[in-house]
């Protein structure tokens, strides 16, 4: 407890987890175990966990249902795309283009949030989700004033960056961020304008300061995991950011449990692999049933079990010390 | 149970005022819930303010804690004009509630509600928070050990760690409290504090408003429908019928009123 | 000014069918607060319905309408039965996430090869389409036809739920369940009714939008789903007569976006549109504003 200077961590279990599991995914890449398309699965798991994380702020912590999450994924992407493809690609301009989503979509939430937020629980997922379709309108209309972004037809030309360690070390830094931001005062600022709004403001909490903080942040999780994809797959379609591209990511939120990070990287991993697994084990005469499994097992587990798995709670591996005790 | 059993004389309202109230006026629609109401409440008093279902009583606290817009009139505070402000802001004043259908974060813990209501006394920021600073951990100290001093004057000290909704009935009522009182306010408003109690808890309630009021320097302003407390705590009583106040006054004064009696205790209190 | 009154009319067209469909939305969300996003789908089957009617069963229009209005209410009371009433008591989001598995679970099965298939269809026309001239401006049999029956069931659903003893029931169960309940309300009973009624409006919609836009396929429920959702919400979600103007509205602002600006930007406008409208009156153009109780 009284230990001195910065502690920027996770609690030592929960990192030495990270970099055993990181070694380990590395000799299996190494030994040919994992090949390169389960790799670029697992990328796409890892920046899908990202965009959850983000959304799970935003919904699990806050309280404020979006359903427009992938514009900002889309706004991340695409701004990053641009930087790289004119700065030209390389490990700086990469980085650099991280925080340009970031920014881009960050910037658009405040500016979108702070009219919108004022709504309560069902208005706002219109009001956002009309926003998701204008964005996709405009990405489809975007060559008129960038040619680079191709409009409907999509973009290419990107620099194939992303790599495993990309996704792992910025998921781990987007994990580390939020563990830390949720176990603290800010935390429970948030949660507490999502437990009761009213109460919160009467017990001195700026409600609007605080969804708009919330809002922001997971959208700028959107934009970091949108210029990981832009340079995982080297192409962007608009068709990528729509409507059921923010369902997919609400669903890993739900799935996993709202206002659990633990459950968001378990359920984005899980998610990501049963529907490639799908793929994998079923016989092409069967393919086009994989869309309506997939279904199948969103609606049973909605049945089954609707608080998702984790349901509030974490591995106690991420929990700081205080919050260990039993409840 | 007769008084209040204090020393000092009873303050009127013709002291300076901590909180006043002037013509306050507030229209739902076509519905008048408050009209011209008019009060003072003066330093290290407590008022109750009382009358029948659907007086207005909540409307008002609700007024002053900026959770409604008045259609007219005006609040002050310590001599400021604190209509218009958001509630927030009114907290941050020092006028602290409780409600009167319990509103708990349910899903935080138990010293998680008391801590987020010291928010804006001890906030790190998200940068602190983010890196773990020595400030971000002086604070959570800070504030932890601020939490912990009101949990256990509400006797809630072992329950740190449950869920505020997993606490029965009476706990939560006090939970609230405390959470209520965690930055010092100036003035607290109870909203039907001993709502739902059984008489002993009533009994222990009392006792604890008398003495977190003594111990804190507080000025009460609560909304009771229980004569036992009114008569028991209250040092002045607003009587409110049909958004309008009806009678002012000691609590053996007013209980006097024939328009009091008419409007309220003759009808239906015991 | 003809080719406004031109695009006016098949504005009007547009928003009647959206009509049929955002009724449905709003009387289930009125009912049970869940956006019910299998209704776009259930639109689809009932233009295949009325298209297996037609074109296999060689019916005539009239009574393929009815077969999609019966066929649709019951798969929109089946689908409550199955999936939405075990989860009335959970949290609403795992309603709402339920809604959307329906709905993409009926929209990728249809799309299999056995069942619908994927490929657009030609909608059978029951007659030849003859265009009147009214000064100018054309209107055609079909949108006589998809404006008659439109506002016919309206005018019933209306009168149904205003008159009738189940209407009544209905609005008491969508305005307060447990006191509908004690008054010896079957609220279970009315939430099916609900949803039998709002299918087979939506089934009716399927019909008329295969007659007058002569393509279907599995796919074709998802846009004006929402877009029928988006008009319930912009009129006043649970309001009824809200639900009409919304979806006129938004029909018509639709076309003429199209006509007047650009095709590909009349999503975005709609939905622009419905941002603004929000943000002025949260609770959209009819619907009351209620301030939280403390």
């Amino acid at each position: 407890m009284n230990r001195r200077g910065f502690r920027f961590d996770l609690g030592w279990r929960a990192l030495v987890l990270a970099v055993v599991g990181f070694i380990l995914i590395q000799v299996l890449m190494w030994l040919r175990v994992i090949n390169p398309y389960w790799q670029q699965i697992g990328c796409l798991a890892g920046i899908t966990a990202i965009s959850a994380l983000g959304l799970n702020l935003v919904y699990g912590y806050t309280g404020q249902f979006s359903l427009g999450h992938a514009a900002f994924y889309g706004i991340g992407a695409y701004g990053a795309a641009l930087l790289t493809r004119t700065l030209g690609g390389n490990i700086w301009t990469m980085m650099l283009g991280i925080l340009v989503g970031a920014v881009l979509a960050g910037l658009v939430a405040f500016a979108i949030g702070l009219p919108i937020l004022r709504l309560r629980s069902d208005y706002l997922a219109i009001a956002t989700l009309g926003f998701g379709i204008i964005m996709k309108v405009l990405f489809d209309n975007s060559d008129a004033v960038f040619p680079m972004m191709g409009g409907a037809a999509g973009m290419t030309g990107i620099a194939r960056l992303t790599n495993f360690t990309w996704v792992f070390v910025v998921a781990l830094g987007a994990v580390m961020v939020l563990r830390n931001l949720v176990f603290s005062s800010v935390g429970r600022a948030l949660i507490s304008v999502r437990e009761d709004e009213l109460a919160a403001e009467a017990v001195g909490i700026n409600t609007t300061k605080y969804k708009t903080l919330g809002f922001v942040v997971g959208c700028m999780y959107a934009g970091v995991a949108g210029a990981l994809y832009a340079h995982l797959y080297a192409y962007l379609n608009p068709a990528n950011f729509d409507f059921l591209k923010s369902i997919d990511v609400l669903l890993v939120v739900v799935i996993g449990g709202l206002g659990s990070i633990s459950g968001t990287l378990v359920a984005a991993i899980g998610w990501t692999f049963l529907l490639e697994g799908l793929r994998v084990a079923l016989p092409a005469s069967v393919q086009d049933w994989r869309m309506v499994i997939y279904p199948l097992v969103m609606v049973i587990f909605m049945l089954v079990r609707p608080g998702g798995i984790f349901a509030g709670t974490e591995f106690s591996f991420l929990k700081p010390r205080e919050y260990r005790r039993k409840r | 149970m007769s008084g209040s059993g204090q020393t000092r004389e009873t303050l009127t309202e013709s002291d300076p005022a901590l909180l006043e109230v002037r013509g306050l006026t507030k229209k739902f629609g076509g519905l008048v819930a408050v009209n011209d109401f008019s009060m003072k409440v003066v330093k290290d008093e407590l008022v109750g303010l009382i009358g029948p279902n659907g007086a207005g009583k909540t409307t008002v606290f609700n007024l002053i804690t900026g959770m409604y817009g008045a259609t007219s009139g005006s609040i002050l505070f310590q001599g400021m004009r604190i209509s218009g402000k958001k509630p927030f802001q009114v907290y941050q004043l020092g006028i602290a509630r409780t409600f009167q259908n319990i509103r708990l974060f349910r899903q935080l813990s138990v010293l998680d509600n008391v801590r987020v209501a010291y928010h804006h006394r001890g906030e790190a920021g998200v940068v602190h928070s983010v890196l773990r600073s020595p400030k971000f951990r002086r604070e959570e100290k800070r504030v932890t050990d601020r939490a912990m001093e009101f949990l256990s004057i509400l006797g809630l000290e072992q329950r740190r760690d449950a869920l505020a909704r997993n606490l029965p009935y009476g706990e939560q009522r006090r939970l609230e409290i405390a959470r209520a009182l965690v930055a010092g306010p100036k003035l607290l408003l109870l909203d039907e504090p001993a709502a739902g109690m059984n008489p002993f808890e009533v009994g222990r309630l009392m006792e604890l408003i008398r003495s977190v009021k003594e111990q804190f320097k507080l000025t009460v302003f609560l909304i009771e429908h229980q004569m036992r407390v009114v008569m028991g705590v209250c040092e002045r009583v607003v009587v409110m019928e049909f958004g309008e106040i009806i009678a002012k006054g000691k609590p053996e004064q007013v209980q006097q009123d024939p328009k009091v009696i008419e409007a309220y205790l003759g009808t239906d209190e015991p | 000014m003809t080719y406004f009154l031109q695009q006016l009319i098949n504005g009007l067209q547009l928003g009647f069918v959206y009509a049929l469909i955002a009724l449905g939305y709003t009387m289930v969300y009125g009912i049970v607060r869940l956006i019910n996003f299998a209704h776009g789908d259930v639109f689809m089957i009932g233009a295949y319905l009325g298209f297996f009617a037609m074109a296999n069963w060689h019916l005539p229009f009239p009574v393929a309408i009815v077969v999609a209005m019966v066929g649709c209410a019951a798969l929109g009371i089946f689908i409550e039965r199955i999936a939405y009433k075990p989860l009335r008591n959970a949290p609403r989001i795992s309603a709402l996430i339920t809604a959307m598995g329906v709905s993409l679970f009926i929209e990728n099965f249809t799309n299999l090869n056995f069942m619908f298939g994927p490929a657009p269809r030609a909608y059978p026309r029951p007659f030849a389409i003859r265009t009147f001239d009214l000064g100018g401006v054309s209107i055609s049999n079909i949108q006589i036809i998809v404006f008659t029956v439109s506002i016919l069931l309206m005018v019933a659903l209306s009168l149904f739920v205003s008159r009738t003893k189940i209407g009544r029931a209905m609005r008491a169960v969508s305005l307060d369940k447990d006191t509908a309940r004690l008054m010896g309300v079957n609220v279970d009973t009315m939430i099916s009714v609900t949803f039998g009624i709002g299918s087979a409006l939506a089934g009716a919609g399927g019909v008329l939008y295969g007659i007058a836009y002569p393509q279907i396929q599995p796919l074709m429920g998802i846009m004006p789903g929402l877009k029928a959702f988006v008009a319930a919400v912009l009129g006043g979600i649970g309001i009824i007569p809200g639900a009409m103007l919304g979806a006129v509205i938004m029909g018509v602002v639709e076309t003429f976006t199209s006509a007047y600006v650009s095709s590909t930007l009349r999503d975005a406008v709609a939905f622009g549109i419905l941002i603004l409208v929000l943000l002025v009156r949260p609770t959209g153009l009819l619907g009351k504003s209620l301030s939280e109780k403390v």
